[in-house]
């Protein structure tokens, strides 16, 4: 087992640490800035005008509150748990990752930055945040892996089209990894001008807090819409978990309610050996990855492995360092599911539903497929459908031979 | 042992372990000892390099491609320490390489082959804790670096922690070689005076005897790395430490000529 750099009381707890976990490991060079960050984060939370800014463009612009849909055909075909939808695959822009570049968007104004930077896998986030740069007269450059501008190649096209600069990032693996890298470079490098809007809840301190207090819209809203409709809290709550910012933000309401049951969806690819797939949880050990300290996959030397999935979100050595704290409590519990049965379970959603998933999201359908038979009928399993699946045609029309 | 600057002005030279192999940075190292250098920077290579250039990108990929690891430097340090008993070694290394090695293990091995200090690039005095303690407990000097953005409280932390040297960085940005050494630079040096009397070395973009001559008018060391990175690719494994020992003899121009 790694030894782990702790801070001096390991007992006192401190803003940016899960556990053990999360940190600020990164060049001193970045310090100053993610100080100024954190101020200025910790300043906007508190402003009544920041936040009913922030409200008004979520409800007006982006399309919040998101529909929670009853899966009537899907639950009758499956037999048993009551299967429900959080529909932020309907949110502008199509997926959760818009709430998130919003906050940071205003974030970046309210500080007076004018150059944005982003990486992007799916290229969900990077959308979410050329569509933002857009709206607020910014600049915009976002990084991308050749491998996933290849596979994502829609949404390369539309960030291209709201205005932001694609660059493609060809070192490594050529994926979300290696896109983060190369913004962390940029932004070291133009660290006094430029915000680096960072897609997921990962990341040095105060990325994982500040994504997830903007993602945790999702589980607020889960939360009293399953009220209205069941008059009781669901069995369980389910997303799929890359770096991890739409389940963070699904799950963190449900947190004291201990008979939620909290399950993560990670990437099984095609195989268990390392290099296969993208289950930190099931091969990763703790270790430290861009800035922060949680589950990283890596070989014997330390060096951190390649990975894969069939979904460009999902497919990323680590994971947010407040997942690593949940499953190291017992808190939320973490599964992986193989390509094969994500493009089952694309099928399946389409089918029976008429709802097309992205690929990432489909992850945490295939687990309630999986587990939905094995409950009882009054049990109720919310999944989080995090993004449609619109930009995945080209890899659903080549794996599926429509 | 303590890391002296006894050349005026000092220079310390990093090299990418492993690139092009571990032999030929051995004699790359040897090479570089004898033709002045007073320390060297013995570079772990990382998968994820996200403080450094294209250069020392591409040699880390290159030093991994043939399984180049953390205990290949520290064993190259144990020859480079029999070899030559009064060169300061320092192992430079990204966090994860050391955490899966074991921190308290590394600390034991890197003091016992002779290294004089380490510095982590993603190891922030915040952070370093448990790390102070083992590099206290081994007595190897903890060598941490100094931005143009650290404002004066972190300085006076980073200068609280530090041995061996300080290391200021000259600008924002990752490594690699520049036009010329930014202003930024000589203020940052005047700023970490201030809570340090440890000999303070400039590095990112330092490639030759104009930029070293700058650095040498306010500091006391001048880190040279992707220059001699991008050399030694350009070289044959044969002709790099001819060609490495040739290009630092000229880093010093002749009117700071050697002290002694």
């Amino acid at each position: 087992m790694a030894s782990i750099i702790l801070p001096a009381n390991p007992s006192e707890s401190r803003p940016g640490r899960f556990g053990v976990y999360g940190g600020r490991y990164v060049p001193e060079t970045l310090v100053a800035a993610l100080d100024e960050l954190e101020r200025a984060y910790n300043e906007a939370k508190k402003d009544p005008a920041f936040q009913a800014e922030l409200y008004t463009l979520l409800t007006e612009y982006a399309g919040r509150p998101t529909p929670l849909t009853f899966c009537k055909r899907l639950t009758e075909e499956l037999g048993g748990a009551k299967i429900y939808l959080k529909r932020e695959d309907l949110l502008h822009t199509g997926a959760h990752k818009i709430n998130n570049a919003l906050g940071q968007g205003l974030l970046a104004k309210r500080m007076g930055k004018k150059r944005i930077i982003a990486e992007t896998g799916a290229g969900q986030h990077g959308v979410a945040t050329a569509t933002v740069c857009a709206l607020l007269g910014m600049e915009c450059v976002v990084y991308m892996g050749d491998v996933d501008m290849e596979r994502q190649e829609l949404n390369v096209l539309r960030m291209k089209l709201l205005g932001a600069e694609v660059r493609g990032v060809s070192a490594g693996s050529k994926t979300l990894k290696d896109a983060i890298n190369e913004a962390m470079r940029d932004w070291v490098t133009n660290v006094r001008t430029t915000f680096y809007i960072l897609g997921t809840a990962f990341g040095a301190h105060p990325y994982p807090t500040m994504v997830r207090d903007f993602q945790k819209v999702i589980g607020e809203e889960i939360k009293k819409q399953i009220l209205v409709k069941e008059k009781r809290l669901p069995d369980a709550v389910i997303a799929c978990v890359g770096g991890g910012s739409n389940a963070i933000g699904a799950f963190y309401e449900f947190i004291p309610d201990r008979e939620v049951r909290l399950i993560g969806v990670e990437a099984g690819g095609y195989g268990p050996k390392l290099g296969e797939h993208a289950a930190r949880f099931r091969g990763g050990l703790p270790g430290v990855l861009q800035g922060a300290f949680s589950y990283v996959l890596q070989d014997e030397n330390g060096q951190i492995a390649q990975t894969h999935s069939v979904s460009a979100g999902l497919d990323y050595a680590s994971v947010g360092p407040e997942h690593a704290m949940l499953h190291d409590l017992g808190r939320a519990e973490y599964v992986a599911r193989s390509d094969q049965e994500v493009l089952d379970a694309v099928v399946k959603l389409a089918r029976t539903e008429g709802i097309l998933p992205a690929l990432e999201s489909a992850h945490a359908v295939a687990e309630a497929i999986r587990i939905a038979p094995t409950m009882g009928k009054d049990e109720i399993l919310v999944v989080n459908l995090s993004g449609r699946g619109d930009k995945d045609m080209g890899i659903l029309a080549r794996e599926l031979k429509l | 042992m303590p890391i002296r600057f006894d050349h005026k002005p000092g220079l310390v030279i990093y090299l990418t372990v492993g690139d092009p192999s571990l032999e030929a940075t051995r004699e790359i190292a040897l090479a570089a000892i004898d033709a002045g250098a007073d320390a060297l920077e013995l570079g772990v290579p990382f998968s994820d390099p996200v403080a450094d250039g294209p250069v020392i990108q591409r040699a880390s990929e290159h030093a991994l491609e043939h399984g180049t690891s953390l205990k290949d430097v520290i064993g190259l340090a144990r020859e480079l320490r029999a070899a030559r008993p009064q060169v300061g070694l320092v192992i430079f290394s990204y966090l994860n390489p050391i955490l899966r090695y074991g921190l308290s293990k590394f600390a034991d091995d890197a003091a016992a082959a002779g290294a004089d200090g380490v510095l982590v690039t993603d190891l922030i005095v915040e952070e370093a804790g448990e790390y102070l303690a083992e590099m206290n407990r081994v007595g190897l000097s903890p060598i941490f670096l100094a931005a143009p953005t650290s404002p004066d409280e972190r300085l006076q932390a980073i200068a609280e922690h530090s041995k061996g040297f300080i290391y200021a960085i000259s600008r924002t940005g990752v490594t690699g070689t520049r036009q010329s050494v930014a202003g930024d630079a000589s203020e940052l040096v005047s700023r970490i005076r201030r809570w340090s009397k440890l000999p303070v070395a400039v590095g990112f973009g330092i490639s030759n005897a104009e930029h070293v001559a700058q650095v040498a008018e306010f500091a006391d060391a001048a880190v040279i790395g992707s220059a001699i990175v991008a050399l030694v690719e350009r070289s044959t494994p044969e002709t790099a430490a001819g060609a490495v020992a040739r290009f630092i003899k000229g880093l010093r121009l002749p009117q700071a000529a050697p002290a002694r």
